[in-house]
């Protein structure tokens, strides 16, 4: 069984929604960044999604935008993703890790070659934004030959003829993006995501995770009681941004302070269905 | 990849809009139904009489079209070589070629039933088409612009404005064109019921490089009756444009494709040079890549980081260039070039003083490459130009550069 099965698995035991967080790998710094990722766990984190910071990320709003940026000038690249997730790994071979990105840095590294350093590194699965279905022979297809899992999104434009060709090559879960919009955008509306989770539900045995937009531990709770997973990132991301000095670096509180942020949140999805 | 050469050249993309390797359809999901509904909508489109005969009346009777073909005297007794004549799209309404294509998207707009057009802009001469002909049909208009580009273009920010656009100054990354293109697709991805995006050059996702080279084919089919008309049935023997992402080339050079015995040049632009950081020529100082929804040569690092273009032209500074210039160039039937600010400033003038015509500072660099070949052509040889826009917009730049104050 792989990370994300066996961590899905247990959580649905304990009747619990999973608690994924998204931050921005190198994001102010690479120590800074492998501090937090070692903290997240004990503050309530079952699954890491780490972004793979890009210039142009077509798809996220300001937050993420910005963290990329910090990312790439505090010398962040994709090399030094796949160290972040080996060091990571050397502590924790449990907690599922999912990189998340744009297509081109990995093309620029060479497609097979990042499969096999994203094997050897210990990352579980990839979300790539730009690589819809109908890409799937550029690193989809491969990277689940590899034994990596290839998570799609899907969206509320994901009509019911097209649903069956994004789940078609899905793996490990299913990334239900709640809005029509960028990250961090508008608030999703529960009822209407509980509907679409059904719709996807239908159609495949995977879990289904919801993200984008969900950004207090209210939403975090009303989405943790209708869908397997809740992933919050522009809320993570923007108390990281808080928690910089004016001049860059972290503050010296910077790590107390995120990490208290994902524990309200994080308790919150998981005291959602008591 | 040196494949054999097609059988033609002219037949791409193929269904998965593919040229080679290059294109594709590198969107997220949220926006993958839209550009497949696009798809088939303009697929129907292209096939109906009326929607061809809407398109040809108001190119016409709105745009001026056709767009003479010019045979410009003293340029060629200047540079003592071939005979050379520039495709006037400078003349079009609104004074670019941007305008055939804008026409093209906003009439299949309608048929969509969108109420919203967006569009992103370097020069401004694309946000300008896009809000004029919004305003023409009573459309909504937002025009996302760098905010860089916004600051040294002010006189087309103001005619967007006149026209009723919204044009929104972009921030985020290096507030240039590319990050105006960003800005876009995130607008297209929030308002996706509504929404029709107005790509201004043969970029984008599939199947946007096609369509806007098709709706821009108008150029080259012209200049291929003109001149058989002006010289005796002959084709021309080299043609030239510039180089942005490449709709104004890729219009002048299709219908030509598989005229072998023509010479195609693209011009890009080499800002400081391509030997520098400075400059917007991908063919020469990128690699392939995937940005804006297809694969094909970009300005990069290492690591795949998307890098910032200059060039002196404001429409040409761009770090990448549409995919199918990308198949051309591996294919070996166009042979791209680049040309320095310096370069395309010096003909930039001579235009103006040697043919009364001031041209955009985009065409003045493929005027610069004239200069490089047309002295060493036989005097009964022809060079074509795609002169396709007016250099109003550029007076300031220039002014500046030369160090003069208006
Ligand atoms: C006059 C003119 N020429 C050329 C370009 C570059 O675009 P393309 O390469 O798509 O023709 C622009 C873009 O703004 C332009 O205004």
């Amino acid at each position: 069984m792989s990370r994300i099965e066996k961590r899905f698995s247990t959580l649905k035991d304990k009747n619990q929604a999973a608690f994924v967080s998204f931050t921005m790998a190198g994001d102010p710094n690479y120590d800074t960044s492998l501090d937090l990722m070692r903290a997240l766990p004990k503050a309530g984190v079952d699954i890491i999604e780490l972004g793979m910071p890009f210039t142009d990320p077509m798809a996220d709003g300001p937050a993420i935008q910005i963290a990329g940026q910090r990312a790439i000038k505090g010398g962040q690249t994709l090399k030094k993703t796949l160290d972040l997730v080996t060091a990571f790994r050397k502590a924790d071979d449990e907690t599922p890790i999912v990189l998340m990105g744009y297509f081109n840095p990995i093309f620029i590294h060479g497609t097979a070659q990042f499969i096999a350093d994203a094997k050897t590194a210990g990352v579980d699965g990839l979300i790539i934004v730009d690589l819809p279905p109908e890409e799937d022979d550029e690193l989809c297809v491969p990277a689940r030959e590899a034994g990596l899992d290839f998570i799609r999104l899907a969206t509320p434009t994901t009509d019911e003829k097209r649903l069956p060709k994004v789940l078609e090559n899905t793996s490990g879960f299913v990334y239900y993006v709640s809005i029509t919009g960028i990250t961090g955008a508008a608030t999703p509306d529960s009822n209407a995501v509980g509907e679409a989770v059904a719709r996807i539900k239908e159609k495949t045995d995977l879990p289904v995770a919801v993200g984008f937009g969900v950004s207090t531990p209210e939403q975090a709770a009303e989405i943790a009681k209708v869908a397997d997973g809740v992933v919050v990132g522009s809320a993570i991301v923007r108390a990281m941004a808080d928690a910089l000095t004016v001049a860059g670096p972290p503050k010296k509180s910077f790590q107390k302070d995120v990490i208290a942020q994902v524990k309200k949140l994080a308790n919150a999805a998981k005291r959602a269905r008591k | 990849m040196t494949a054999h050469a097609p059988n033609s050249f002219r037949t791409g993309p193929d269904e998965k809009g593919r040229f080679g390797t290059f294109g594709g359809r590198f969107v997220a999901e949220t926006l993958m139904p839209l550009i497949l509904e696009l798809e088939d909508a303009y697929n129907e489109a292209r096939q109906e009489k009326n929607f061809k005969a809407e398109m040809e009346n108001l190119w016409r009777n709105y745009v001026g079209r056709p767009s003479p073909l010019y045979f410009a005297p003293r340029l060629t007794e200047h540079y003592g070589g071939a005979k050379i004549y520039l495709k006037r799209d400078e003349l079009n309404h609104t004074g670019a070629h941007k305008i055939n294509n804008v026409l093209g998207q906003i009439l299949l707009a309608r048929r969509m039933g969108k109420t919203r057009i967006i569009a992103e802009t370097g020069a401004g001469q694309h946000g300008v088409a896009t809000a004029t002909v919004c305003a023409k049909f009573g459309l909504k208009c937002v025009v996302y612009m760098g905010a860089t580009d916004v600051e040294r273009q002010k006189p087309n920010v103001f005619r967007m404005k006149l026209l009723g656009a919204e044009v929104v100054p972009v921030t985020s990354g290096r507030s240039t064109l590319k990050d105006a293109m960003n800005e876009a697709l995130r607008d297209w991805v929030t308002n996706v019921d509504d929404t029709f995006y107005c790509i201004g050059t043969v970029a984008g996702p599939h199947p946007y490089p096609a369509m806007v080279r098709d709706f821009q084919s108008v150029i080259g089919w012209e200049a291929k009756g003109q001149m058989k008309h002006a010289e005796n049935g002959r084709l021309p023997d080299v043609l030239i444009a510039c180089i942005g992402g490449g709709s104004n080339a890729m219009g002048l050079f299709h219908p030509f494709l598989d005229d072998k015995d023509v010479r195609i040049i693209g011009v890009e632009a080499g800002g400081k040079g391509v030997d520098t950081n400075e400059h917007a020529a991908s063919i020469a100082g990128g690699r392939p890549g995937v940005l804006h929804g297809n694969r094909t040569y970009l300005l990069q690092d290492e690591d795949g980081q998307i890098q910032e273009a200059h060039s002196i032209s404001a429409g040409l500074d761009y770090p990448g260039i549409g995919p199918e210039h990308s198949w051309l160039n591996d294919m070996k039937r166009v042979e791209y070039v680049s040309v320095t600010d310096t370069e395309a400033l010096e003909a930039f003038q001579l235009c103006c003083e040697m043919e009364g015509i001031i041209p955009a500072l985009e065409p003045a660099h493929a005027l610069a490459h004239v200069s490089k070949i047309a002295p060493e052509m036989d005097k009964d040889q022809i060079l074509l130009l795609n002169m396709c826009g007016r250099g109003d917009k550029d007076i300031f730049t220039v002014a500046d550069a030369l160090g003069t104050e208006i």
